[in-house]
């Protein structure tokens, strides 16, 4: 473990990126109690410019709502939305990938051909499609970009297990007489589990890049605000009220550059291969 | 061999690794000398420092990471180390030649033959077109390929790995540089194909008059071809000499426990019969592999075993050996049921025959036939401890934790490890101590069969001897049978009660070992105890006793 934090502390950036997304999360976590109002009421007049009135640093929109509220608050929106939809992409992706590469023959012909399947679809066109036939909600959200998500977490989950089943430490392992199930999760998982990871990682990015564009899109969940509605919302005033937008599209730059540097750092603290070859 | 001209001198050479490293310098304070007309080998274990050697020779260290220090490398009136790249680019190739341990990936796959040779001229800028085919043609010629005015057109994949390494030669050899640089360059390759090499080698090395310096592991090797001899040992050569000195009279202490390590090849004394009960009993078994079947490429049948029949009784060692690709994995493998045989039956004990059992029915036999495998680093996972990874199949078969932990710490203490390497992971132990792990983890159900798989073809030589007596050791202990699988004649003449000496998925010869090795039947059995290298040579006494008593030590 140490060793982990020693390798990942040598990627400065993603030091950086793991201070931010903590100040992200402590944001999401503290806006109840920063902004115990909801987001949608009407506090101030409208159009009120950053930094001229106290307590509204970040001014307010078209109607008179608090931005700073706005940006709390869609930080927990975007931070679920990007969370669970991975975990969900995961546990679908993970299962059949682990299952197509484990078993390979016929099972593994028909998981991909479905893996592929959805992977001909483009994403956010299927995404659009999902949400408006589901009404838009946070669980259609969610179920949304995980199911455009899982085909590449399959797919780097089969090909892993395909070089890892072969491996001699696994052969052992069906010598012993252990069953399918365990080397599945004991055996082979905990290898391929660094590559994944750094996958999910990134993932959560796209899912929040995603749940924007939904939201700017009107396609978001109409009780939430989030970061992409609120710039969605704004741009009709772009020229008038820069800061409508300016402000929820920093926050998403934020985050998603946060969660890429993480990616990064854990990708060269979980995969040191490149550092070891030196020796 | 008198006094010749230093073609190469090396002084006072010094590497530094990269902090982190298990020992600061890779290689320390070498010096040595490359005389024209003369075989140099280096011989030492992994970890040596002999490819670093090599590597820094001709400017391929991975800089800045891994970097000389000191010292000096004269070629020539010039100092290597000193020469800017360019410089050392226009000596690469045109007056040192390099050829690599794994001529499988060395060729680039899509470039034609002739092509890739042609490129040594292209990238010195020699020849014309039509005198590159032509020098193209002679080099083939002479390292032996066949049809050399054709052979120049096809790709690499056509190739075996004897004639690829052939190619990687004539490559080398295309400038007629003054220094051969060879690392390892026939480890990978089968014995007879090893000796055709050594052979174009030395052929080669005595028309051109050249100066090679030979890097490898295997004291039958440098008994083949070697003029001079220097050993490395953690980085520093610690003796140096004529191979007749080097081999005969060792003077080191390191050089006679190395020499004395490596098994003596000759017929081995008449072993008693083993009178055990038969517990396995092959018959007629058959495997066929069909590779790159697709909907409309009919696929390539390859027959992987053939009719193999053969029988191990309780206490016997039957080593099965053969040339890759000759079966014998495939054999072992379809018997601890890796594999589905395809044919024929796997009697276990006169009771069962394995080859008709699958998934639950299988189960419970499979505790009785374990199997230790090749590679120690590939062997155990990584991510888990090493009590843990032995007590794993007691734990398949029923047992509790605790129970499977105190076995395994018994386990650990019978293959001479500290019961607290339970605690320990994988990549905290050596080759041989994780294949000790290995044979451990086999033992953990109290097999009866004991299925080895080439056990010590990937441990350096003082190691596998003392694997190979480990693995003795716990047979006669534990009245074990022992099928071993091996490439290597020497160790199987050492190990072996019986041997089955396969080809081409087929047993062509089958009997006691001594019988096999002092009167072979076969063809093919008389040309693989011919390919063994330095088969000629007589380990001497000094050296066996310096190797018994470092195996006494450690007991």
């Amino acid at each position: 473990m140490r060793d982990f934090w020693k390798r990942f502390s040598r990627n400065k950036g993603a030091v950086i990126g793991l201070v931010i997304l903590f100040a992200v999360i402590a944001v999401a976590l503290a806006a109840p109690f920063l902004y115990p109002d909801s987001p949608w009421r009407m506090v101030q007049r409208p159009f009120l410019a950053p930094m001229t009135v106290e307590g509204f640093w970040f001014g307010t929109d078209t109607l008179g709502r608090d931005i700073g509220a706005g940006l709390a608050h869609g930080a927990r929106v975007s931070l679920l939305v990007g969370i669970v939809s991975t975990a969900v992409a995961l546990l679908v992706g993970v299962t059949l990938g682990a299952l197509a590469g484990y078993y390979g023959g016929l099972l593994d012909d028909a998981l991909m051909r479905f893996t592929e399947f959805f992977q001909t679809i483009p994403n956010f066109a299927l995404a659009i499609v999902l949400v408006a036939i589901f009404q838009p909600s946070l669980t259609s959200i969610v179920l949304a970009i995980a199911i455009v998500s899982w085909p590449p977490v399959a797919r780097l989950v089969r090909g892993e297990f395909l070089s890892l089943r072969s491996r001699e430490f696994v052969q052992a392992s069906v010598v012993i007489g252990q069953s399918n199930l365990r080397i599945i999760l004991t055996q082979i998982l905990p290898n391929a589990m660094s590559s994944v990871i750094v996958m999910a990682s990134l993932m959560v990015a796209t899912a929040i890049l995603l749940e924007s564009s939904l939201s700017f899109l009107g396609l978001g969940d109409p009780n939430q605000m989030s970061w992409g509605y609120m710039i969605g919302a704004a741009r009709t005033v772009l020229r008038q009220a820069w800061w409508m937008s300016f402000f929820p599209g920093v926050a998403i730059l934020l985050t998603v550059l946060a969660l890429n540097l993480v990616g990064e750092g854990l990708n060269d603290a979980l995969n040191p291969r490149l550092a070891r070859k030196g020796r | 061999m008198a006094a010749q001209e230093a073609l190469l001198r090396v002084e006072g050479l010094s590497v530094r690794l990269p902090s982190g490293a298990d020992r600061a310098l890779a290689v320390e304070e070498v010096s040595f000398e490359l005389r024209r007309g003369e075989i140099l080998c280096i011989v030492g274990e992994s970890g040596s420092g002999k490819s670093i050697t090599a590597n820094t020779i001709m400017g391929l260290l991975p800089r800045p990471y891994v970097e000389p220090v000191a010292g000096r490398i004269l070629f020539e009136g010039r100092d290597l180390l000193r020469e800017p790249e360019p410089a050392l680019r226009a000596l690469r190739g045109s007056r040192i030649g390099m050829i690599f341990q794994e001529p499988m990936t060395a060729l680039n796959p899509v470039l034609r033959i002739g092509e890739q040779i042609a490129e040594v001229f292209d990238a010195h800028g020699r020849l014309s077109k039509k005198g590159r085919r032509e020098r193209v043609r002679d080099l083939l010629a002479s390292v032996g390929l066949p049809d050399p005015d054709n052979l120049g057109d096809s790709y690499p994949f056509r190739l075996s790995g004897g004639q690829r390494q052939r190619v990687m030669i004539a490559m080398a050899l295309a400038l007629e540089p003054a220094i051969l640089i060879a690392d390892e360059p026939t480890t990978a390759l089968d014995v007879t194909t090893q000796a055709q090499i050594l052979d174009l080698i030395k052929h080669l090395q005595r028309e051109r008059d050249m100066g090679v310096m030979f890097i490898t592991h295997d004291f039958g090797v440098v008994a083949e071809i070697a003029d001079r001899v220097a050993v490395m040992q953690f980085g520093k050569i610690v003796e140096t000499g004529t191979a007749r000195q080097v081999l005969n009279d060792p003077q080191h202490d390191y050089t006679r426990r190395l020499v004395g390590s490596v098994p003596a090849f000759e017929p081995p004394p008449e072993r008693p019969r083993v009178e055990g009960e038969p517990i396995l009993k092959v018959e007629g078994l058959q495997k066929t592999y069909i590779t790159a079947r697709g909907l409309f490429t009919k696929g390539r049948r390859v027959s992987a075993a053939r009719d193999v029949s053969f029988e191990i009784r309780r206490g016997e060692t039957l080593g099965l050996v053969g040339e890759s690709g000759s079966g014998k994995s495939t054999v072992g493998r379809c018997i601890v049921r890796l594999l589905d045989a395809d044919g024929g039956a796997i009697r276990f004990r006169e009771e069962v025959d394995l080859n008709s059992l699958s998934g639950r029915k299988l189960a419970p036999y499979r505790r009785h036939v374990q199997m230790v495998f090749q590679d120690p680093y590939a062997s155990l996972n990584p991510r888990r401890k090493v009590g843990r990874i032995i007590a794993e199949g007691p734990m398949a078969h029923g047992a509790s934790w605790k129970e499977a932990m105190a076995r395994a710490r018994e386990l650990l203490a019978l293959v001479r490890l500290d019961p607290s390497a339970a605690e320990r992971y994988p990549h905290e132990f050596s080759g041989g101590q994780r294949q000790r792990i290995g044979i451990a983890r086999a033992l953990a159900l109290d097999p009866e069969l004991l299925v080895a798989d080439e056990p010590v073809s990937a441990l350096d030589v003082s190691v596998q001897a003392q694997v190979l007596d480990l693995l003795e050791e716990i047979k006669q202990r534990l009245k074990l049978a022992m099928l071993f699988i091996t490439h290597d004649l020497r160790v199987a003449a050492q190990i072996c009660d019986r041997v089955a000496v396969m080809q081409q998925g087929q047993i062509v010869e089958y009997g006691d070992t001594r019988r096999v090795f002092a009167e072979p039947q076969h063809a093919y059995t008389r040309s693989l105890l011919a390919a063994v290298p330095g088969k000629e040579w007589k380990i001497p006494e000094v050296a066996r006793q310096a190797a018994q008593k470092q195996k006494e030590s450690i007991a």
